[in-house]
């Protein structure tokens, strides 16, 4: 799965430059100075590889991944350890290290909104169902609403310039600490990132929990749990959210799997050096290697995320469980 | 609720219900669906109560455990005697500590009544745990005791199936089992048989029978089968538009039923036990509609005898008269007509 993904991105990356009329001169005039004559570039072309058929710039790929690679760019021998997933010459840097680095920060942001969203999301959804049609449940799906639409550099913006600027309550945009060094620093920091990435996933969890709860609280073995003499907590909870919850496991192992990816958006308007900021600058840069290096570990994150999304089927419903 | 009164109102029945009124207010107006329903049932003892769909069984029966109450739409008026409690007026938390423990129920389909995701046993001994405070694992052999009981072979092993797993003769045999596990007096047994094959009705049957014998708990049965009732019930209560329109023992009823309804409802069930000779008389039109009850006696619009000899029957409601010597029945007509029309029409067809 991930060598299809792999091979997919890597064509995607350096097959369409060359529709888009991109010679393999072109691509490697980003690895030499801008004063550099045609004979230098074509020269540079060579010693990269860009001259070679896709298949074999693959294979070279694959193999960096395993045992390293080296660039040899004329000057200087630059070595990519394994596994190397390129080397970004924007940096000067192999990209796996820079992904590595990175990667605690999209995590931390990752988990603590998952957190977030998935205990404000499914709350409301499930008091909204018991109480379809209340005020509770109309202010809720109103809000729900505003924060399926808003998009995240709005709400990003307007609560840094409220809480942080104004109020003064959060720390300012750019600020994190790793969990290691200051684990109250940590979460003071990302707190309003996570609040803010919380409030957009929290909205269609709402949405999506209490439709399923809606659903399954008129089944038939909800009368039963009743009828057996539960407290009304037993079967919400118990019979009620358990059946309901399946779609959402689906949702949120997709959702947690591309966040990890790098939440661009989210990293980019709050200063947060993970994955999504390395992402973008990259992009801005068009720094291809390092974009290559985090789509393949985004989609590495989604693919797992699908396994363990499968596994956590066969725990939840049993009539998925092979016999 | 003063204690005086309590024992003032209190009834001598094990299950006394009376006046019971259960509506629904829906966007299209108020159901009626039970409207005025009074019976009374005697521990040991089994009532069938029969009618078409719609007729209000199911909702008395869930009136009974409570399962309306402060829920939704419904409003449930009257009272309900349970062992000399009152259980219209008391408390939610009440009603929930008497449900599965002293009135239980058997749900009609027992795939969907059952949770898909938990193991047969665990939705037995959560049954248990409720209102016994013991440890899982004595529970656990309590529930493989009941399913032992029920007919399971290998409830040992069993225990831990899950619903799908099972067959559907062996999941109803599971419900019975869950819903006896408490050892309740009162058992609900809402169209039991309805979802499984013939063969295994008559095993469902039996040992709904069997077990009423055992723990002498009083029973009542709710199809549209009469059939079923036949074979299990003491007394019938015969359900029409909300309303008793015939209430007697099993025998008067099945021998001298007096209500026309009754005789549809006996018109329209095949007998194997005789020759072929009629066709089966359906009885002709629709259930009336809830909202909108036809004026007077509910049954007149479907009734052959409506109006004959000028009797009120589309404007004044009949009353369920005769209860006390035995036999109630809601017509207007006369009783000896109505005796004349069952023997002469009637009899001769089914």
């Amino acid at each position: 799965m991930l060598i299809v993904v792999s091979a997919v991105t890597f064509s995607i990356f350096f097959m369409v430059p060359r529709w888009g009329g991109a010679t393999s001169d072109t691509l490697a005039s980003r690895y030499v100075g801008k004063s550099a004559s045609a004979g230098e570039i074509h020269d540079m072309a060579k010693k990269l590889g860009f001259t070679d058929p896709l298949w074999v710039q693959y294979g070279r790929f694959l193999k960096g991944i395993v045992v390293g690679a080296d660039y040899n760019t004329g000057p200087t021998k630059v070595h990519c350890p394994a596994p190397c997933f390129g080397y970004s010459f924007i940096h000067q840097n192999p990209v796996w290290p820079e992904l590595l680095d990175r990667m605690p920060v999209t995590l931390s942001l990752a988990a603590g909104a998952a957190v977030i969203w998935l205990l404000a999301g499914i709350a409301t959804g499930v008091l909204s169902a018991l109480r379809k049609g209340s005020i509770f449940d109309r202010a809720a799906m109103g809000v729900a609403l505003a924060g399926v639409s808003l998009p995240i550099f709005f709400t990003a913006l307007l609560s840094l310039a409220i809480f942080s600027y104004t109020l003064h309550l959060t720390a300012p945009g750019g600020s994190y600490t790793p969990i290691t060094q200051n684990p109250l620093d940590w979460a003071y920091d990302l707190i309003l990132p996570w609040i803010t990435l919380a409030f957009l996933y929290a909205a269609g969890y709402a949405r999506l929990t209490r439709a399923g709860m809606l659903e399954t609280m008129s089944e038939d073995y909800i009368r039963t749990a009743r009828a057996k003499g539960l407290p009304e907590r037993t079967v919400v909870v118990k019979h009620g959210l358990r059946a309901a919850l399946t779609p959402i496991v689906t949702i949120f192992g997709l959702d947690l799997g591309l966040l990890l990816g790098g939440a661009i958006l989210t990293e980019s308007t709050y200063s947060l050096p993970g994955l999504g900021l390395y992402a973008r600058v990259a992009l801005s840069f068009q720094d291809l290697p390092a974009l290559l290096g985090v789509t393949l570990f985004g989609a590495f994150f989604v693919v797992t995320a699908n396994l363990v999304v499968d596994l956590a089927y066969a725990a939840i419903d049993p009539r998925v469980r092979l016999s | 609720m003063s204690q005086v009164a309590i024992n003032a109102d209190t009834s001598t029945a094990f299950l006394d219900v009376r006046d019971l009124t259960v509506h629904f207010k829906t966007d299209d107006g108020l159901v009626r669906a039970v409207d005025g329903l009074s019976f009374k049932l005697e521990r040991g003892r089994t009532l069938g109560i029969v009618g078409e769909s719609g007729s209000g069984k199911s909702v008395t029966s869930l009136a009974v455990l409570g399962l309306h109450q402060g829920r939704g739409s419904a409003k449930v008026g009257g009272q309900i005697w349970l062992d000399g409690q009152e259980l219209v007026s008391s408390s939610r938390e009440e009603v929930r500590r008497l449900r599965g423990q002293k009135m239980s129920m058997i749900f009609q389909d027992p795939l969907s009544a059952m949770h898909p995701f938990y193991s047969v046993g665990a939705q037995i001994v959560e049954a248990y745990r409720v209102h016994h405070d013991v440890p899982k694992h004595v529970a656990r052999g309590r529930a493989i005791e009941m399913l032992d009981r029920v007919g399971i072979p290998q409830p040992d092993r069993r225990i831990d199936d899950y619903p799908h797993q099972f067959s559907g003769g062996m999941r109803q045999r599971a419900m019975i089992a869950m819903s006896l596990i408490c050892n309740p007096d009162l058992l609900i047994a809402d169209e039991p048989t309805t979802a499984l094959d013939v063969t295994v009705q008559a095993q469902i049957l039996d040992l709904i029978r069997d077990l009423q014998t055992e723990f002498g708990s009083a029973v009542i049965i709710i199809t549209h089968d009469l059939g079923v009732v036949a074979e299990l019930a003491d007394d019938i209560l015969v359900m029409y538009g909300g309303k008793a329109v015939e209430y007697g023992s099993a025998h008067t009823v099945f021998r001298n039923p007096e209500h026309p309804y009754t005789w549809g409802l006996l018109g329209s069930m095949p007998r194997l036990d005789r020759e072929v000779r009629d066709r089966l008389q359906p009885i002709k039109g629709t259930p009336p509609s809830l909202i909108n009850l036809p004026s007077g006696c509910s049954f007149h619009p479907r009734c052959a005898y409506a109006g004959t000899g000028g009797i009120p029957c589309r404007t004044e409601v009949p009353e369920l008269i005769g209860v006390l010597q035995g036999h109630g029945v809601a017509c207007h007509m006369p009783p000896e007509k109505r005796r004349n029309a069952f023997t002469e029409d009637i009899a001769p067809h089914l």
